[in-house]
């Protein structure tokens, strides 16, 4: 899976540089968020622009990575959800678990 | 009215790397159908994520064989989209599959949510040689 992590703003961002969130890849971005909270990296911001499509594995990991951060006393976000992506955290009522936001900017000033 | 009749019959190895070719084959139907007064985009998503999906599960209960396949086939006919997936594994009860709670979200069990909330029924038989997973969707 291709991701690109960037420090802003005391923010770990992460940004999702796939089209596709499914079972073949959702692994991989599973560890890779747990990976970044086990070296104290505990506030994420998950971006998600490039993310056309997201299955159940792929809000799976999202969530695994929300309980892990929440359980270290951190907090994972999510930001730039295309709506149709939206749409999955809607229809499972993910929208009440995540903080999501339009953009960085509003993750940025409401999560400061 | 969608007159026309459409079949698509699919058989990839029991790898999760197939799953996007298997959704998209889903989507790009959706986007060619005739005469479909619908949100289109939305059903584009809808059965590239209930193929994904089946394929998905199909492929996780599947033998360790790594010549096992698994088959995918959508027909459509006269409004009515009928998907079927085949898996050669030791199959499940569909019916003994809880709804998830979606107060307390857990990671794993949602997959069946999306199939069966979006589709208009769903049902999983045991057959000969393997089950299938047979999905009705009105259009």
């Amino acid at each position: 899976m291709k991701l690109n992590l960037e420090k802003i703003k005391d923010y770990s961002v992460l940004f999702i540089q796939e089209e596709r969130i499914d079972a073949h890849n959702s692994g991989e971005l599973k560890d890779s968020i747990l990976h970044l909270i086990e070296q104290g990296e505990v506030n994420i911001i998950v971006q998600l622009e490039s993310v056309r499509f997201i299955d159940s594995s792929g809000l799976g990991a999202l969530l695994s990575g929300y309980k892990n951060a929440a359980a270290k006393s951190g907090k994972l976000a999510l930001a730039c959800c295309r709506p149709q992506v939206l749409s999955m955290f809607e229809l499972t009522r993910l929208n009440r678990v995540f903080e999501i936001y339009t953009d960085l900017n509003e993750a940025f000033e409401n999560e400061a | 009215m969608c007159n026309s009749v459409l079949q698509v019959d699919v058989i990839i190895p029991t790898q999760t790397k197939y799953l996007d070719l298997i959704g998209s084959i889903g989507e790009q139907i959706a986007k060619q159908l005739d005469d479909f007064s619908g949100d289109r985009e939305a059903l584009a998503y809808h059965l590239n994520l209930v193929l994904t999906e089946a394929t998905s599960n199909a492929i996780k209960h599947a033998t360790h064989d790594p010549k096992d396949t698994v088959r995918i086939t959508l027909h459509i006919q006269d409004n009515e989209l009928n998907i079927k997936v085949y898996d050669h594994g030791q199959g499940f009860d569909l019916e003994a599959v809880p709804c998830p709670d979606l107060d307390q979200p857990k990671e794993c069990g949602m997959g069946l949510f999306f199939i069966r909330t979006l589709m208009d029924t769903v049902t999983y038989t045991k057959q000969k040689d393997g089950n299938v997973l047979e999905i009705i969707k009105y259009l």
